[in-house]
């Protein structure tokens, strides 16, 4: 569904991401995780066309995306940092990106973590007077809200709190099953255990390893994602 | 966008305009002479509020843009929808706030071009900040950037013409301050005013060469063309850069 190939972007001196290639494809849960500054964010942003690669290609259906907009639409993306227009309310940010996407699939708006999150009693309030975890749970409900085939979360639970953060991994157990692409940016790899199919793990703008969570429990022989993740990072060393 | 004419500097900004150009006219009895007090403010403070303003607005939405960037919107629909809020809600406050009553105390022609003059220079300015805001990541840096454009406009190159009109003094630059104009906004504006005031003969030899000039209807469109050109110029190149950039 979406293939990366060979590409690469500097910074400067610093090298973000290094001649990588990637495959994912539909049903798949994908952890993506490295240490801080590895690439990650810079990965997912190429994907969206937000920042340009210096060379190599993204590809989205078999379609190359560059100078492409259109194949937004089958995404929903949820930024570690979710920031709004301050004067608006939540449910003026709900009708202006039902606006943006309306032409678009015709598919309903999917408002299940909306009501999931209670956000509708808290409809008239200003985005400036949210906290962080309730805007947060905005941004959440916005790449939802549109039933995407590929779903694009950088950092979705961090700030939520366990009871939020249990309901989005719910949600995003339900649209896996269905068939959608997940790809998820954590750093708590606990509770991505019982959620992602492969793991992606990047380290100075290089993609060390593409593999399937079972292979890599079979590998290094844990059962649990953080202490397979930490056996190959010993490894390494 | 609604957004930003709710900001309550916006709403400040016009209840400023409001308050100063409500109070020039009651002191003076004489509405020209009331329209000369507000010249400053059109000129000066306008450019100032709006470059200002708009840097920190853009820095400030930088996140929003990447969410509308990471939708299935194009960026030129963005950029174009910002300067339209930006150009459009500052005009707004502008109107309401000084428009509004120089409209109602001097009805006459160099009032009319003073509100054209100052809804111009509110957009051009926005450009110019756009241009600014798109050029530099870093927000202190954008801000500066912006501030020292508008000190640029409003003080510097006027001294640097004086200073070349004293240098030149011995040949016959009339002509020259003509074209030197056009490349300040700040002062095409100013010129154009003041033509209209029919005070142009306390600006001495060069004030008729200008009334020769501007004073024409021809000179006028080429003045309002080169204004034009002061708000696609910039508008243009940020656009591009925007389109190109990294976020």
């Amino acid at each position: 569904m979406i293939e990366a190939n060979g590409v690469t972007k500097q910074f400067g001196k610093l090298k973000a991401l290094n001649n990588v290639s990637l495959t994912c494809n539909k049903g798949e849960c994908i952890a993506l995780i490295g240490p801080n500054g590895s690439g990650k964010t810079t990965l997912i942003k190429s994907i969206l066309g937000m920042v340009v690669p210096d060379s190599g290609c993204i590809t989205f259906n078999g379609k190359n995306i560059l100078h492409e907009w259109l194949y937004r639409e089958f995404i929903g993306y949820m930024p570690q940092i979710g920031r709004y227009p301050e004067n608006m309310t939540i449910g003026q940010v709900l009708d202006m990106m039902k606006d943006i996407r309306k032409r678009g699939t015709g598919r309903q708006p999917d408002e299940e973590l909306v009501h999931a999150f209670e956000l509708g009693a808290l409809l008239d309030k200003r985005m400036r007077t949210l906290s962080g975890g309730t805007t947060q749970k905005v941004s959440a409900a916005l790449a939802f809200l549109f039933s995407p085939d590929v779903l694009i979360l950088d950092e979705p639970t961090a700030g939520l709190d366990p009871l939020a953060a249990q309901l989005l991994k719910e949600k995003i157990v339900v649209e896996k099953q269905k068939g959608k692409l997940v790809l998820i940016t954590s750093h708590v790899l606990s509770e991505m255990d019982d959620l992602v199919t492969q793991v992606i793990y990047m380290q100075e703008g290089n993609i060390v390893f593409h593999k399937d969570i079972e292979t890599l429990r079979k590998d290094t022989g844990e059962i649990k994602l953080s202490k397979a993740i930490a056996n190959v990072m010993m490894a390494k060393q | 966008m609604a957004d930003i004419l709710r900001n309550k500097i916006v709403l400040a900004y016009t209840g400023l305009l409001l308050v100063i150009s409500l109070s020039v006219f009651s002191i003076e009895d004489n509405s020209s002479k009331g329209l000369l007090s507000l010249l400053n403010l059109t000129l000066i403070i306008v450019p100032l509020v709006c470059i200002v303003f708009s840097t920190i607005y853009i820095y400030n939405s930088a996140e929003f843009i990447e969410l509308l960037v990471s939708q299935p919107l194009r960026r030129k629909k963005i950029w174009c929808s910002l300067f339209a809020g930006l150009a459009g809600s500052l005009s707004i406050a502008f109107f309401v706030g000084a428009g509004i009553p120089i409209l109602m105390y001097a009805p006459a022609a160099p009032g009319m071009v003073m509100v054209g003059m100052g809804l111009l220079l509110s957009v051009i300015f926005v450009a110019i900040a756009m241009l600014a805001a798109v050029s530099t990541r870093d927000k202190a840096k954008g801000i500066g950037v912006a501030i020292f454009l508008w000190l640029y406009f409003a003080v510097i190159f006027d001294g640097l013409v004086i200073l070349m009109l004293f240098q030149f003094q011995d040949y016959p630059l009339e002509k020259a301050m003509v074209v030197v104009s056009g490349f300040n906004p700040i002062d095409l504006g100013r010129i154009l005013i003041l033509l209209k005031m029919d005070i142009s003969a306390m600006m001495g030899y060069t004030g008729a060469v200008f009334k020769d000039y501007f004073g024409t209807n021809i000179g006028f469109a080429v003045a309002l063309l080169l204004l034009f050109c002061w708000i696609l110029v910039p508008a243009w190149w940020s656009l591009r850069k925007f389109v190109r950039k990294d976020l």
